[in-house]
């Protein structure tokens, strides 16, 4: 059962994320890029990470798809029409199944050791998602969080410097 | 013989049969008050403004919102020959879906007990309690601004454009208030799921065993701030009335649905006051202790639904329609600086009073 939804889900991502290089105009190509992260949110649910994928939909499909469907909007691209082909799907076919066999090389390199870490299934079930990744982020990891947060603010004040007129 | 929680893994067949008679009641019930509240709606405003709303349809017009539907269903459908059909056409479903889909978490009452072949079953009233529950709904609710701008992009036309661009500027700002406003809630109830946050909130007020025992810990007492914004940040997502811009009639025709005919139209409609009963019901579960309340389970949450669809519309008939840029300024000046320090304010209390 579970593994039907994978394979369904799967499939979906890859077609949809196939088409938004092939789709001739450039709201169809944002409209399944929305389609790709949402079956990836799906993904994330199925390996027991109800958190990413909330996350996942509400920062990528929620934000950022928005603010890129907003630039179409604003230069008006609604209506531009791609040309049917180029040269470059031919290039970009060719490097995605370079990387595909590549993938499976390193994929298939080893053995599966059987180890297991902290964070089991179990442990999800009993505490949940949220908790886990909130405690991970604000003990462990506490340094490398800030270190992103400045990062953003330092991002936001620019954008404020850079499209601030003269008063 | 203690009752157990009906699941999957005890009772295939029961747990299917309870999902889905949960789902198409919550489902009927949902379409109903929508399809009611426009009268509601009509007649309210109506009487607000010394008129009679819908009278000729059945009893007092109560036939009004089937005879709308008959009629929107028989117009003819058109597609401008312009637009980008695959997305003209998915727009107004994209804009219902989310709506429909955030229903799924909101427990509309208590327990339900019962037995069957001799084991007693616990039926939560809830379609399904999701560990993330909040973080769902805020995710749906970010969804939701496609319909819109999809709609204003893919009609090609001038006034749509406008809606569109208008709708998704809005949306954003207003997401990120109503977003932080309930951040307050987790802080207090240490949970995200909605049906953990219902209990939280039956417990007796701050604390305090002194207080009579039928006033519960309901949020809205300890945070009345955080209230008022997600309200007026919830009323600026759905684009009610005195937040509209993206449809202003004055301005832009009809915003971002002026090239949408037939039941692509009453689809937006719908989506509008599906969007009304959701946050109703969001706002209830978060702040009004959900189906906590002196009657029976889900009176309690409907009528508290009902409340708050009342005063939207009461909102709609009082304020004028806002300018676009003391929106912008309400949105960015006023309600995130005011949802921030609440956050702040609550922490170092909840910091404190452990």
């Amino acid at each position: 059962m579970l593994s039907i939804l994978f394979y369904l889900f799967a499939t979906v991502a890859i077609f949809s994320a196939f088409y938004v290089t092939k789709a001739r105009s450039p709201v169809n190509s944002a409209l399944c890029l929305v389609t790709t992260f949402i079956c990836f949110a799906v993904l994330y649910i199925m390996l027991d990470a109800p958190f990413m994928a909330a996350i996942q939909i509400m920062v990528y499909a929620g934000a950022i798809m928005v603010l890129i469907i907003f630039v179409i909007m604003l230069l008006n691209l609604g209506t531009a029409i791609k040309k049917r082909y180029t040269h470059a799907l031919v290039w970009g076919g060719g490097v995605s199944v370079l990387m595909l066999f590549i993938t499976n090389v390193f994929i298939r390199r080893g053995e599966m050791s059987g180890k297991v870490g902290d964070v089991t299934t179990q442990t999800i079930h009993n505490y949940g998602h949220t908790e886990l990744i909130g405690k991970a982020m604000f003990t462990e990891f506490l340094l490398p969080f800030e270190i992103a947060s400045i990062l953003l603010l330092v991002a936001i004040v620019g954008a404020v410097i850079l499209s601030k007129r003269e008063v | 013989m203690t009752p157990e929680v009906l699941s999957l893994s005890n009772a295939p067949a029961l747990w299917a049969a309870a999902m889905l008679v949960k789902i198409i009641v919550a489902f009927s019930v949902l379409m109903g008050i929508v399809a009611y509240a426009t009268w509601v709606e009509r007649k309210v405003i109506g009487r607000m403004q010394s008129r009679f709303g819908p009278t000729m349809t059945g009893y007092k017009g109560l036939l009004q919102p089937i005879a709308d539907g008959i009629k929107l269903f028989f117009k003819e459908d058109i597609i401008p020959n312009e637009a980008s059909k695959f997305a003209f056409v998915v727009a107004p479903m994209m804009i219902l879906a989310p709506a429909l889909i955030a229903m799924a978490v909101i427990p509309f009452g208590g327990d339900y007990q019962f037995t069957f072949g001799g084991v007693t079953y616990l039926v939560p009233m809830q379609i399904t309690d999701l560990n993330i529950g909040v973080l769902f709904i805020l995710a749906m609710a970010g969804l939701g601004v496609y319909g819109i701008v999809l709609a204003g992009l893919a009609s090609n036309s001038k006034y749509s454009l406008l809606g569109g661009i208008r709708a998704s500027a809005q949306m954003i700002s207003y997401e990120l208030a109503a977003g932080l406003s309930i951040v307050v809630i987790f802080m207090l109830s240490e949970t995200l799921s909605l049906s953990g946050i219902v209990a939280a909130q039956q417990e007796v007020l701050w604390g305090i065993t002194a207080l009579p025992s039928w006033i519960h810990n309901w949020y809205i007492f300890s945070q009345p701030l955080a209230f008022g914004l997600f309200v007026i940040a919830s009323m600026a997502e759905i684009n009610r009335t005195p937040f509209d811009l993206p449809e202003a009639e004055t301005e832009l025709v009809s915003g971002f649905c002026t090239e949408y005919s037939s039941m692509k139209y009453a689809l937006f409609f719908m989506a509008e006051y599906a969007n009304m009963v959701t946050i109703s019901a969001i706002a209830a579960t978060l702040f009004l202790g959900g189906w906590d309340g002196p009657f029976f389970g889900w009176i309690n949450f409907l009528i508290k639904v009902f409340g708050f669809m009342f005063f939207f519309i009461w909102v709609r008939a009082t304020f004028p329609r806002l300018r676009y840029d003391q929106l912008m300024q309400m949105g960015w000046k006023v309600m995130i600086p005011l949802a921030l320090g609440n956050i702040v304010v609550t922490a170092v209390a909840v910091l404190l009073w452990n």
